[in-house]
């Protein structure tokens, strides 16, 4: 049984403008012990899925579809079992944690309450736990005793890691988990985030702009545009095959050191990311895409299988499998 | 000029969340009219929001109306409706249809006084803050802009003025220079300033630590262009949104020095109406109307320029548009 | 494309550098608490720059990178006059600054991380792009220009067209990429010689950088302008620069050209940056450990050497340099021909006269082929 299971999730914004739709029917599934990677631009909607998994999202927000975490249907959770399936089921690390710790109380303090009040452990034994934990993540135990402020960025996201895995969840999900560290440190956060998934078997979303680092980090990739899944598969495939245009534009923006095909050629696209609000007829992507054709501006592609188990938006796609169907017959 | 879509790489610009429909440019002809354009343009994006501003409106509602009354005293009313050797009305007389608002000790009708003293409150509310924004601006970004100890000993002078008990202070100047109008808003311009620099000052603050100084600051400006062009211009919405408050304040002063007995005695404030009837004996005598209609008016003014205050502010102030 | 290659910062004859530092050196007052000072503690100055030799060619990109804290920005922003050097020199087209920068501000200009807070809410796009013109008092440009067609064409050089038709917009009105190229714009309307470029790029979007690296690369290409970019991504490094300067706690530790620099790093310093650059399946590979260094603590002799993996295995002391390492500071000296590094080991190798091996070079990349996205 898949840890998550997401089924054509749609949500829609509420602003005084009208509705915004943020995701616009997407379908995820993470097994046991898998990392998968979800990549995309500011605004495609990867925080917002992050989000509706855990019901994090504005009161007002319209989400339909189905999210079932463990087997249970979150959408439907009552308020307490969704605060205790919050630690339990599912945690997650934000982008810029750093910053959610108290600075008024010790980070120890911090790591135990989650213990207390949901996992039912007594203060000593939390205590106990708190220092495994800090362990776990690769701080001295001494840690324990101090001030968010005397530690180091690189500290801090340890200590939301150990913060995440304090309840033993199954699923973690990791939002730009790395975006404010400084490239040595990111690394090592990175290394301690894969160690500690595959020492422990959980299953991870991962959400990043950074293609580059979730290919080192994930089994699966799915790349999103303009609220879609744009393109999914095995995450070496996807970066280093990419069937969608998209995706190759994307790749080409992290580079290969040592790549003469890189060497003074920066490629991109032109154009910018849509306004969700005015997301374009046909296939979304067709105003930057650099293979679009005439059929592109009226035509919505679903995603195609595009090689094993690949699959891509593209109408190029389909038509290349066509193709090969018909060599073949 | 035809307007195309501009070609690719750049893509269409992105146009306002608010969705305001922009009319289409036409040819640029020079730097002046890009201005004026642009002024015309910010004042109607500007509009189009305090519009739907519930408060705003009633504010600007409540403010025109007296407005209205303040032209109305200085253009058409008779001065002699006000006069007590011209008027000829029963003695503090309840409200009848004749005497809406009943009559004072005079016989004069308190409506008349009230549409005659509207002029002088509104006037001594607008000078006195003008006053006020000019010097607690130039403080503020003074401070704020120069810092070190520039910054110190402006900010000490400030909270010096703003720990002064202000009525005191009031009084005491009020005395010295003499009962009239220019001392009533002299007083009030000149001890009210504080709170506005201290506000202007941590505005400029937040404004000089913003890349665009710096950016200005490589291209080669000097302190001058900082101030007018990017300090100024940014601060501005604070002061303006300040100084509409302070304009309730003064006027609320004016009541309060009038009452005290500082104001002009030859002209009729709504202060000074309710000074009157104090003196009058208005309280003992049971002449509420004397009393209340006056300051009845000073709430809604008061009410209104704050009601634009807080609807400027929540305009300008985009954390609390998010809410 | 010679103007372009890396092989022109070798010697020979050729003009002078269009921009040149020299033993830069930038501290910032350290600060004691009221309690710790008046318990006679001294506050301890940050040498966020401490010693910086750079010169920068006509028509050249350099890359400047390194970790955070590492002095990248401090030095840009000390070359912008943005910030008083405590030692050294500038020197521009071969004449040290003087007092009166303003001839240097309009020939020097900087680009800046953050797009949107570069750009004065509260101007249109043409007030912006003509702020440097209207600063310098120009009001004709070289051939009889208007101040309208210099803004015009500087925007259309940015890649923002036509420009007319961004003159009335606000800053707010644009996407991150088109607010980046409004500054580009506003650089470009003084026609600089040089531009400073702090992270241009890190606050966009992916798909979006490209084309503004691409853009930096087209006005070097068309206008002969060089261009300083400070980053602390090596890829962008690799994409866009002729040579490549990578500086640790205030210090540049290796230099020369893109080419040889990000493939065969002489450094111990510079091949650990360039192993924590993410790439598949390489999450296992060494990790510098512990946190970026403190410029109010420099360590004694190479400035490297509490990290240096090379003195942690023990490398430095069976070639019988790691006394050195521990005691000894030390400047660039030219090991290969257009290359510099500050490393004892990596002189020893290059004077013949290490245990016969050089392992400092990378192990070339994994058979994965990248697909060609240009």
């Amino acid at each position: 049984m898949s840890v998550l299971s997401v089924r054509d999730l749609r949500i829609t914004y509420h602003t005084t403008a009208g509705g915004v739709p943020a995701v616009r029917g997407v379908d995820l599934e993470i097994d046991r012990g898998e990392v998968v990677g979800l990549a995309g631009e500011s605004g495609c909607g990867k925080s917002t899925i992050a989000a509706a998994i855990l019901r994090l999202l504005p009161a007002k927000t319209r989400i339909e579809g189905e999210i079932s975490l463990n087997g249970e249907d979150v959408l439907e959770m009552k308020p307490g079992h969704l605060r205790t399936v919050r630690w339990t089921g599912a945690s997650i690390i934000f982008q810029g944690a750093m910053h959610a710790l108290n600075p008024v109380k010790r980070v120890g303090d911090q790591i135990a309450e989650a213990i207390t009040t949901h996992h039912q452990a007594g203060e000593r034994e939390a205590l106990v736990r708190v220092g495994q934990l800090l362990e776990q993540v690769g701080l001295p135990p001494r840690r324990i005793a101090d001030y968010p402020h005397e530690l180091s960025g690189g500290q801090k996201q340890r200590v939301m890691i150990a913060m995440a895995l304090a309840c033993n969840p199954n699923l973690i999900i990791a939002d730009e988990p790395t975006t404010a560290l400084d490239v040595m440190v990111q690394a090592q956060v990175l290394a301690l985030l894969k160690e500690l998934q595959r020492e422990l078997g959980l299953a991870m979303l991962f959400i990043t702009h950074d293609l580059s680092v979730l290919v080192e980090v994930s089994d699966r990739l799915a790349i999103m545009y303009a609220g879609q899944i744009v393109e999914d598969g095995p995450a070496q495939d996807v970066f280093y095959r990419p069937a969608h245009p998209y995706t190759k534009a994307l790749a080409g923006a992290f580079p290969e050191i040592g790549d003469q095909r890189f060497r003074r050629k920066p490629s991109g696209l032109g154009g910018d990311p849509p306004d969700p609000q005015r997301i374009p007829s046909g296939c979304p992507f067709h105003p930057r895409c650099p293979v679009a054709f005439d059929s592109c501006p009226t035509v919505e592609p679903r995603l195609f299988a595009s090689g094993e188990g690949r699959r891509a938006a593209c109408l190029l796609v389909e038509g290349a499998l066509t193709g090969v169907r018909k060599d073949e017959s | 000029m035809a307007l195309k879509p501009p070609i690719a790489p750049s893509g269409e610009p992105r146009r306002a969340a608010s969705g305001v429909p922009e009319e289409p440019l036409g040819p640029i002809s020079s730097p002046r009219r890009i201005a004026w354009v642009r002024r015309r343009r910010a004042l109607g994006r500007f509009w189009s929001e305090y519009r739907h501003n519930k408060m705003g409106i009633a504010g600007i509602g409540i403010l025109l109306f007296f407005v209205g009354m303040a032209l109305f005293a200085t253009f058409v009313a008779n001065p002699q409706s006000v006069d007590p050797s011209y008027v000829s009305g029963p003695v503090r007389h309840a409200p009848t249809l004749r005497f809406p608002l009943g009559t004072d000790n005079f016989g004069i009708s308190v409506l008349s006084l009230i549409v005659a003293g509207s002029k002088i409150s509104l006037l001594v509310g607008l000078t006195a803050s003008v006053i006020t924004m000019l010097i607690g601006a130039v403080v503020g970004i003074v401070a704020g802009y120069r810092g070190g100890a520039v910054d110190t000993l402006l900010m000490r002078i400030t909270d010096f003025g703003l720990v002064l008990p202000w009525l005191a202070l009031a009084i005491v100047l009020a005395s010295i220079m003499g009962p009239s109008l220019t001392t009533i808003i002299l007083v009030i311009g000149l001890t009210s300033w504080p709170g506005t620099a201290r506000l202007v000052r941590a505005q400029v603050l937040s404004i000089r630590e913003r890349p665009y100084i710096e950016r200005s600051r490589a291209l080669g400006a000097g302190d001058g262009h900082m101030i007018i062009h990017h300090v100024l211009p940014n601060a501005m919405p604070v002061i303006l949104a300040n100084a509409v408050l302070v304009v309730a304040i003064a006027i609320l002063s004016e009541t309060s020095l009038s009452f005290l007995g500082l104001g002009d005695p030859l002209t009729v404030s709504w202060g000074s109406i309710i000074e009157n009837a104090f003196a009058g004996g208005a309280t003992t005598l049971g002449a509420w109307w004397w009393i209340v209609a006056p300051g009845v008016c000073i709430v809604l003014v008061v009410m209104s320029f704050t009601f634009i205050g807080f609807a400027l502010d929540e305009i300008i102030n985009p954390r609390l548009r998010e809410r | 494309m010679s103007a372009v290659d890396g092989t022109r910062s070798e010697g020979g004859v050729r003009e002078p550098p269009v921009l040149e530092l020299r033993e830069l050196g930038v501290n910032f007052a350290g600060r004691v608490g009221l309690v710790a000072g008046l318990l006679g503690r001294k506050s301890v100055d940050a040498r966020a720059v401490d010693g910086v030799d750079l010169s920068l060619h006509r028509g050249e990109v350099l890359a400047l990178a390194g970790e955070s804290g590492c002095g990248k920005t401090t030095t840009a922003r000390a070359i912008m006059g943005l910030l008083k050097p405590d030692r050294g020199q500038i020197l521009f087209e071969g004449r040290p600054l003087g007092r009166n920068l303003r001839d240097y501000r309009r020939r020097v200009q900087m680009v800046f991380q953050d797009p949107t807070g570069s750009l004065n809410p509260r101007q249109t796009i043409y007030e912006i792009v003509a702020e440097g013109l209207r600063i310098h008092h120009i009001t004709r440009g070289p051939n009889g220009e208007t101040e309208e067609q210099l803004v015009a064409r500087a925007l259309s050089r940015a890649g923002l067209r036509p420009p007319e038709r961004f003159f009335l917009l606000y800053p707010h009105e644009l996407s991150g990429g088109q607010r980046q190229r409004v500054v580009i714009a506003g650089a470009l309307a003084l026609d600089p010689e040089v531009i400073v470029a702090d992270e241009p790029v890190s606050n966009l979007d992916a798909s979006v950088r490209g084309e503004i690296l691409r853009l930096l690369l087209k006005l070097r290409d068309e206008l002969q302008i060089s261009i300083l970019i400070v980053t602390h991504d090596l890829g962008l490094a690799w994409t866009v620069a002729d040579r490549v300067a990578v500086m640790y706690l205030g210090r540049i530790v290796e230099i020369g050209p893109a080419d040889d620099v990000l493939t065969k790093p002489l450094h111990p310093y510079t091949k650990a940056l360039l192993d924590v650059v993410p790439e598949a399946g390489g999450i296992d590979r060494p990790i510098l450990q512990g946190e970026p260094p403190d410029p109010t603590r420099v360590p004694p002799g190479c400035r490297f050497h509490p990290r240096c993996p090379e003195v942690a295995s023990g490398r430095t002391k069976t070639s019988g340099v790691d006394d050195e390492c521990h005691a000894e500071d030390l400047g660039l000296a030219e090991l290969q021909s257009g290359r510099f590094a500050a490393c004892h080991l990596a002189r020893l190798i290059a004077t013949g006269r290490a245990g016969g091996d050089t392992p400092t070079e990378r192990e070339p990349a994994d058979g994965q082929e990248k697909n060609s996205v240009s």
